[in-house]
């Protein structure tokens, strides 16, 4: 009788060689809920809905068709700049500027259709100059310089801010543009900015269109481009990125000036569907749009934050925004409110990243 | 539907077509530095060919790190020559360098934290399918490249999604010099890629280096360790206060001169009848200056 031995080795061998089949081994999987969690833009998706459901609790005309197209609406117009804002912000740098250089716009596109008796739609297109030129300016400083972008665009900030007013005042007399409504081009150019159409007996806003065209265009150029890679790369670590040949100076500037690009259609949405511009407007907005990029996952310091985040974050504005109003509360609320929920969702999203990503 | 890759400086192409035996990709002739009054770096002569391991050994500002900034393009020589291929070159940008095929895997600055593996291997160079409005990341290919690249230097990873973040020191190290290697190189700069690791890390990578070095690389391998140095060296020079203190070759020098010329060569000699006098100074370990024999590198006159 012999006994066959049957020795187990001691240790399981390592998996045979092949490619994608060997594995390190020493790292677990996490269960995919835990790794959906500790998605920042998994976290604002669920404060967003926590939201919607209270206010659709507590105020009963939100659940109306038309109101829900009302609060999408203000979302559209925080959420399309809140994209080049966290673009930005990805990218390391943040512009204090970007509220009232929408104003700029709006004011640059009134004034030069008006004053020289022209097509709207050359307004438009200097407007669109200006507010390139204002992002290659406060980019071109940053690069230059090398001073944080908190400096340089708080000096744009204040600078625009005044020649906003000093200006307008100066050409108009007034602090108001005047109304261009009958003006050749106005028809066309607001049917493209400030139009709306209908939707089984809503009207819905086009700008909800253009918020979600270019927040699908921000994830796929973030993922899917080379220059999504460099945005990450630059906000991520400026000095290894210069190192292995990114073009950080070329990435920033054009930051900039995409959030340019987002200011110039926001203030055309403003001038076509208002008439006139109010050359006071537009400070504090430029916080809105920061918060609404942080709340949507994006790291304040760079390069971590994704473009569908400030979707929801803009969401989650538009709806505190419009709820409290069909709640019947004081409007006033709205500020504190606000602060509450950023408080509320940047403590919750780094509460679920670390408990996701506890090792 | 062509791969392209990024800038198209790179591609496997280069490996190929390195030039004979024996003559010098990278070659300083009493190159310099000064930045404004500070003479950071004087009269350095260091040549790189190809299968071979140039150890640069220095202590901590003896300008180890102005001399790969100035191979590395990101910062210009003021004196002497700087050839490449034996042509007299000036580079402006590391991209210039990258051009030339000379990468530099820094200490610290090789990688984005926060990046996955697979991207961080490909930064500034990534690779593209489609016509240019839809000019998009390929993605796949990346990956597979990375993951088959990482497999040849010996380095098998979980998962390259993870952020480069979370490797150790040793494998981020591995990583960047097999993204080096894989890029063409022909000259790899090795910014004192031990220095932060543990002993067994530091094998790791300097079994890398050997494994580059086969691959037909010059390698100049910065370090403070003469014992990291000797292990794959096959020249040494020691830098000391801006200026070569020695250039020898391997067969002229051995570990010990090595380290004696790091600790403070010939000037620790000079101390040692002084530091005799002194109590508790153990100087029977320390060599007489005749015993240093290795050719000692002349300065010029007038150096620092």
């Amino acid at each position: 009788m012999s006994v066959t031995q049957h020795a187990e080795p001691a240790v399981t061998a390592p998996p045979a060689y092949g490619p994608g089949k060997e594995t390190d081994g020493r790292t677990r999987r996490r269960p995919l809920a835990l790794q959906l969690l500790a998605r920042p833009e998994v976290g604002v998706f669920l404060g967003a809905v926590a939201v919607f459901v209270f206010f659709l609790v507590a105020a009963p005309p939100v659940r109306d068709g038309s109101s829900m197209a009302n609060i999408l609406y203000q979302s559209s117009t925080i959420g399309i700049m809140a994209l080049p804002v966290a673009l930005l912000m990805i990218g390391g740098e943040f512009d204090l500027s970007a509220g009232v250089a929408v104003i700029t716009s709006a004011l640059t596109a009134s004034m030069v259709a008006f004053q020289l008796s022209m097509n709207v739609w050359v307004g438009v297109l200097v407007a669109l100059i200006v507010s390139l030129a204002v992002g290659l300016f406060n980019g071109w400083m940053l690069v230059r310089t090398g001073l944080p972008s908190f400096l340089i665009t708080l000096g744009s900030f204040l600078i625009l801010q005044g020649v906003n007013l000093a200006v307008t005042k100066l050409i108009t007399g007034n602090v108001a543009t005047d109304d261009i409504s009958d003006m050749d081009g106005f028809n066309q150019a607001k049917k493209i900015f400030a139009s709306s159409f209908d939707v089984g007996g809503v009207q819905v806003k086009i700008t909800i269109v253009w918020w979600l065209v270019f927040a699908a265009l921000a994830t796929w150029v973030l993922l899917r481009t080379k220059y999504g890679n460099w945005i990450f790369a630059v906000g991520g670590n400026k000095e290894s990125a210069r190192a292995v040949g990114v073009p950080v100076n070329f990435t920033k500037i054009s930051l900039f000036m995409l959030v340019g690009f987002g200011a110039w259609f926001v203030g055309m949405h403003q001038l076509f569907s208002f008439n006139t511009v109010q050359s006071g407007e537009g400070v504090g907005q430029e916080l809105i749009y920061i918060a609404a990029a942080v709340i949507g996952g994006c790291l304040l310091t760079g390069g971590s934050g994704s473009a569908i985040g400030p979707v929801f974050g803009a969401f989650m504005f538009g709806m505190v925004q419009q709820g409290i109003v069909y709640a019947g509360w004081n409007p006033d609320w709205f500020k504190a409110f606000l602060g509450v929920m950023l408080l509320g969702a940047t403590l919750i999203n780094l509460w679920v990243s670390r408990a996701a990503t506890r090792r | 539907m062509t791969p392209t890759n990024g800038t198209g400086t790179h591609g496997a192409v280069l490996q190929d077509t390195e030039p004979e035996d024996g003559s010098a990709v990278v070659e300083l002739r009493n190159a310099g530095k000064a930045y404004g009054n500070i003479r950071a770096l004087h009269g350095v002569n260091l040549t790189v060919r190809p299968g071979q391991v140039t150890c640069v050994l220095g202590d901590n500002g003896a300008g180890k790190s102005t001399l790969i900034k100035i191979i590395s393009g990101l910062h210009q020589h003021t004196e002497g020559e700087f050839l490449v291929d034996n042509t007299p070159v000036r580079f402006t940008t590391p991209r210039d360098a990258l051009d030339k095929g000379i990468a530099t895997v820094y200490q610290d600055l090789a990688t984005v934290p926060l990046m996955p593996v697979w991207r961080n291997f490909f930064l500034g160079s990534e690779m593209t399918r489609g016509p240019w409005p839809l000019r998009r990341l390929d993605i796949e290919k990346m990956k597979k490249t990375a993951d088959h690249e990482l497999r040849e230097m010996g380095i098998v990873l979980d998962d390259l999604e993870q952020p480069i973040g979370t490797l150790s020191g040793g494998q981020r190290q591995c990583v960047a010099i097999a993204r080096a290697v894989y890029f063409g190189a022909r000259v790899l700069i090795l910014d004192e890629p031990t220095a932060a690791l543990g002993v067994k890390q530091s094998g790791v990578v300097l079994k890398y280096i050997a494994a580059a070095r086969d691959r037909g690389l010059g390698v100049i391998f910065i370090t403070h360790n003469p014992h990291h140095a000797y292990m794959v060296g096959d020249h040494f020079s020691v830098l000391r206060l801006g200026t070569m203190e020695l250039s020898a070759s391997r067969e002229q020098v051995s570990l010990e001169e090595l380290t004696n010329h790091m600790a403070g060569g010939t000037e620790l000699a000079a101390l040692k009848h002084e530091l005799a006098q002194v109590r508790g100074v153990d100087v029977e370990e320390l060599p007489e200056e005749e015993d240093l024999t290795a050719p000692v590198a002349t300065a010029p006159e007038g150096s620092a």
